[in-house]
């Protein structure tokens, strides 16, 4: 009796088609991807409805986390500008600091110290600053030093138009943002932007009718 | 395939005993490492990636003024004012505060959507056409393209002054979180409120607050 041959079939898969589509994935991950200087606290910021988009440039920026500390950064993108802003402060408030310290300064992304303090923490290399326990700028509800940090700030920016953004913690308290907007109204601004993530507009608000409308109309 | 056949030769000599004959080499390449590395990748990209980008909220205070003259003043019946207490709890009361308090109601997140609503729903309902009210009709009706983001022509801009009376005023607590603030915030951008006001608490206020939280 003959016997049926089986014939004997290989395991091999070819997985060729397989890498082209992992490395597809991941080319679109990498480009994706926008990575963010890293900020000495992390903050949950609340939802809102707005769609206003975040500026990246010609910003200041004051940030208070959940336990009401308050930092402070410059957002530009030339560094000469950030430069800029700390020579000013620098001598305005003569903390004497070296050009090196200076330099240091443009690659900080927020700075969360009391003037007496800025001279350390500028002394250490921007990797290791986040080891360094900042206690935030010292706030009253006179406007304290952040008073002189937007001060300053917004002489060197003269001439140019800049917007004044607030993150805060969900949990921060409201004294802590009362105080914030003291400091900036003491400077003559009255107009802020909060940094907020965006969730829609409940289904039926009188905004979402408003949304859908305009929508419609661009259409 | 790039191999040498070397079985071809014509059958020639015999390679001795000790002789290997070589082996047929397979060009195929066993993908599997690399494509552990490719998802491991993939997975760390996945991970780090924030897909959702931060947006802004426009926030205009005004100016502290003590003159009375320059001051806003706001009708009586078309006023709402929220207060933000701690663990989340909201307080309104429409109006003036009564002396003894009895207008001054408690109610949570959820709620103040449809209290909001209902005012101005109210205030609709009791407007009355005047002057002011034509001026502003004749503004919604041409928009503004000059600012920024520009104002568009509103078609229904017949109704945009009735409720020009209404005006909320929002007074956060010391115990209110910023998340709070910023909700109630929204719930006017949510409702279409175009008067509100971020102000301090008053003392009698203040007091109400305490002995509703139970201090």
């Amino acid at each position: 009796m003959p016997s049926v041959k089986i014939p004997k079939k290989s395991t091999f898969v070819d997985m060729t088609p397989f890498v082209d589509v992992a490395f597809l994935i991941l080319t679109f991950f990498i480009m994706a991807t926008k990575f963010k200087p890293e900020e000495p606290v992390e903050i949950k910021t609340p939802n809102s409805v707005s769609t206003r988009e975040l500026p990246e440039s010609d910003a200041l920026q004051v940030t208070f986390d959940s336990t009401g500390r308050v930092f402070f950064g410059v957002l530009s993108q030339k560094d000469q500008e950030k430069l800029a802003v700390i020579r000013h402060i620098n001598d305005t408030r003569s903390l004497g600091l070296s050009e090196a310290e200076m330099k240091n300064f443009v690659r900080t992304p927020s700075i969360g110290v009391p003037f007496s303090g800025l001279k350390q923490l500028l002394s250490i290399p921007q990797e290791d600053q986040k080891n360094f326990k900042q206690p935030g700028i010292p706030l009253d509800t006179l406007g304290g030093e952040l008073l002189y940090w937007i001060r300053d700030a917004v002489g060197t920016f003269s001439g140019k138009k800049l917007q004044y953004l607030i993150k805060g913690d969900n949990n921060a308290k409201y004294p802590a943002f009362k105080q914030v907007l003291i400091a900036f109204k003491k400077n003559e601004i009255f107009k802020f932007q909060m940094i907020t993530m965006l969730e829609d507009a409940p289904a039926g608000s009188e905004l979402s009718i408003i949304r859908n409308r305009e929508k419609a109309a661009s259409h | 395939m790039a191999s040498i056949d070397d079985s071809g030769g014509g059958g020639g000599h015999k390679k001795g005993p000790g002789v290997k004959k070589a082996k047929k080499l397979s060009t195929a390449v066993d993908m599997t490492p690399m494509v552990d590395l490719g998802f491991l990748l993939i997975t760390f990209f996945i991970f780090t990636t924030t897909m959702s980008s931060p947006t802004t909220m426009q926030l205009y205070m005004p100016k502290d003024t003590d003159k009375d003259e320059d001051q806003n003043k706001a009708k009586e019946s078309g006023a709402l004012t929220i207060m933000l207490g701690k663990n989340n709890v909201v307080y309104y009361y429409e109006g003036q505060l009564l002396p003894d308090g009895s207008n001054f109601k408690t109610a949570t997140f959820k709620d103040i959507r449809g209290i909001i609503i209902q005012k101005k729903k109210d205030v609709i309902a009791a407007h009355v056409h005047d002057a002011g009210c034509t001026k502003i009709q004749e503004e919604a009706r041409i928009g503004n393209p000059k600012l920024n983001p520009p104002i568009p022509p509103d078609p229904n801009w017949k109704n945009a002054c009735l409720d020009k009376d209404l005006v909320v005023v929002i007074k956060p607590d010391e115990d209110a979180t910023y998340k709070n603030t910023i909700d109630i915030l929204d719930e006017m951008a949510i409702s279409a409120i175009k008067r509100y006001a971020m102000v301090d608490l008053f003392p009698a206020e203040k007091l109400l607050i305490q002995a509703t939280e139970g201090k």
